[in-house]
């Protein structure tokens, strides 16, 4: 079995303890092997190294991504499977072509998985920090499993097994990226 | 980046803080909120008083708002703080000692957002077993200053976090379903020495006072020579 490829997105050092080693500590918890990269230092043998990527999250205020997005243009090309979480998400709509809108969620909400996602469904409780989302209804690679009105919580790629959640599960939620790393 | 560390002298705080400067970030000040409601849902409150002397041994400024410890009026409070500090120090950033709380981290985030700062919390999701054996390996000196959950009492009032503890509070912790760090607010604690400090911070343990399982340390401190220059002291 490949290792899997932890994206780290934060441009401070010190939001690593707070959104990705939250994620390694889920894997290493179920003996899961992985390594991670700041994703303005993925080279070509780490992508041919791994068959599944997780792209995690990060502060309120850090949007770099945004302006260095052009570091993701791997993901169209990528064989493997990909989950991003909340500005791994907005990373994946913006590689697809989508648009960036304001919506400031923080905090606990209640959200309806009317299909299945990585296990999740029926009425959950999630944790969300984000300003922004990906409006992914105008994406058209992606399906919209759930959504508040206008604001898609969680997608999944048409084709390919790419799956995008706005909120985070490192905190609420660990069986989705469990569900993840256990994909066949 | 220059950073304020939202700052109660206990065990969170003093390790989210000593992880922002491992990452050689500037502690430009420590924000304390000093809560009149001792079951505060937002603040720490034993020993609180503390922090002033714990700021002169790291040798970093104090602000300290005081708040008589209501809901809302703790926030609008703590908003208070962080805009002095945004304004005295500088700051770009806070830092919290949050590990679990959702209601404690989504509230400062909400004001961090709504001043254009950063938010950080190094201890986030941290297993709390981890956070214990992490401070006994980097030599945080910390002790239990209060208690308030069965199955712990009076006698853990001054209790040192070491091995012996740890080894202990896990057991109570399968057995009673309580959160071995404290994380539940079953107990509160204090940082006498830790690598942020110059010297040890000197104190006896005055007083234990309550009834049950609800129990707080009041603590005397010994002069340092600050404190009688500016004559606090004979």
């Amino acid at each position: 079995m490949k290792k899997v490829l932890v994206v780290n997105v934060c441009q401070e050092k010190l939001h690593y303890y707070e959104f990705v080693k939250p994620i390694e500590d889920i894997l290493s918890g179920k003996g899961v092997s992985f390594f991670i990269r700041h994703y303005k230092e993925i080279k070509e043998g780490d992508l041919n190294g791994t068959d599944k990527v997780i792209i995690c999250g990060t502060s309120l205020k850090d949007n770099d991504f945004v302006k260095s997005i052009n570091y993701f243009d791997w993901i169209k090309s990528f064989d493997g499977k990909i989950l991003g979480i909340c500005a791994g998400m907005q990373i994946l709509g913006l590689v697809y072509g989508g648009e960036m809108y304001k919506k400031i969620e923080i905090g606990f909400y209640n959200e309806n998985f009317e299909k299945e996602f990585l296990r999740l469904k029926g009425e959950q409780e999630i944790y969300h920090l984000h300003n922004n989302f990906i409006n992914f209804s105008k994406v058209k690679d992606f399906e919209i499993v759930c959504k508040n009105k206008n604001v898609s919580q969680a997608v999944k790629h048409k084709v390919k097994e790419i799956y995008g959640v706005l909120f985070h599960p490192e905190v609420r939620n660990k069986e989705i990226i469990l569900s993840f790393v256990e994909l066949k | 980046m220059r950073i304020g560390v939202l700052f109660s002298g206990g065990k969170d705080s003093m390790y989210a803080a000593w992880l922002t400067k491992k990452c050689n970030y500037d502690i430009s000040c420590l924000i304390s909120l000093w809560s009149g409601n001792k079951d505060s849902f937002m603040f720490h409150t034993p020993a609180i008083e503390l922090t002033k002397k714990q700021s002169e041994l790291m040798d970093i400024p104090l602000i300290v708002q005081e708040t008589v410890g209501k809901k809302e009026i703790e926030l609008r409070d703590l908003e208070k703080a962080i805009k002095l500090a945004i304004k005295k120090y500088k700051i770009d950033g806070i830092v919290t000692g949050a590990v679990e709380s959702v209601y404690q981290a989504s509230r400062v985030q909400k004001i961090c957002n709504k001043l254009k700062i950063e938010c950080f919390n190094p201890l986030w999701q941290k297993n709390q077993i981890e956070i214990l054996e992490d401070l006994v390996k980097n030599r945080f000196d910390v002790i239990v200053s209060g208690v308030a959950a069965y199955p712990l009492d009076k006698a853990w009032v001054g209790r040192k976090i070491d091995k012996k503890f740890i080894d202990e509070i896990k057991v109570l912790a399968d057995k009673y379903k309580i959160n071995p760090a404290g994380e539940g607010g079953e107990f509160e604690s204090l940082v006498l020495n830790c690598p942020l400090f110059k010297k040890k911070l000197s104190i006896k343990l005055k007083n234990v006072s309550g009834e049950g399982n609800a129990w707080r340390g009041e603590f005397l401190t010994r002069p340092t020579s600050s404190d009688v220059e500016r004559g606090e002291f004979e």
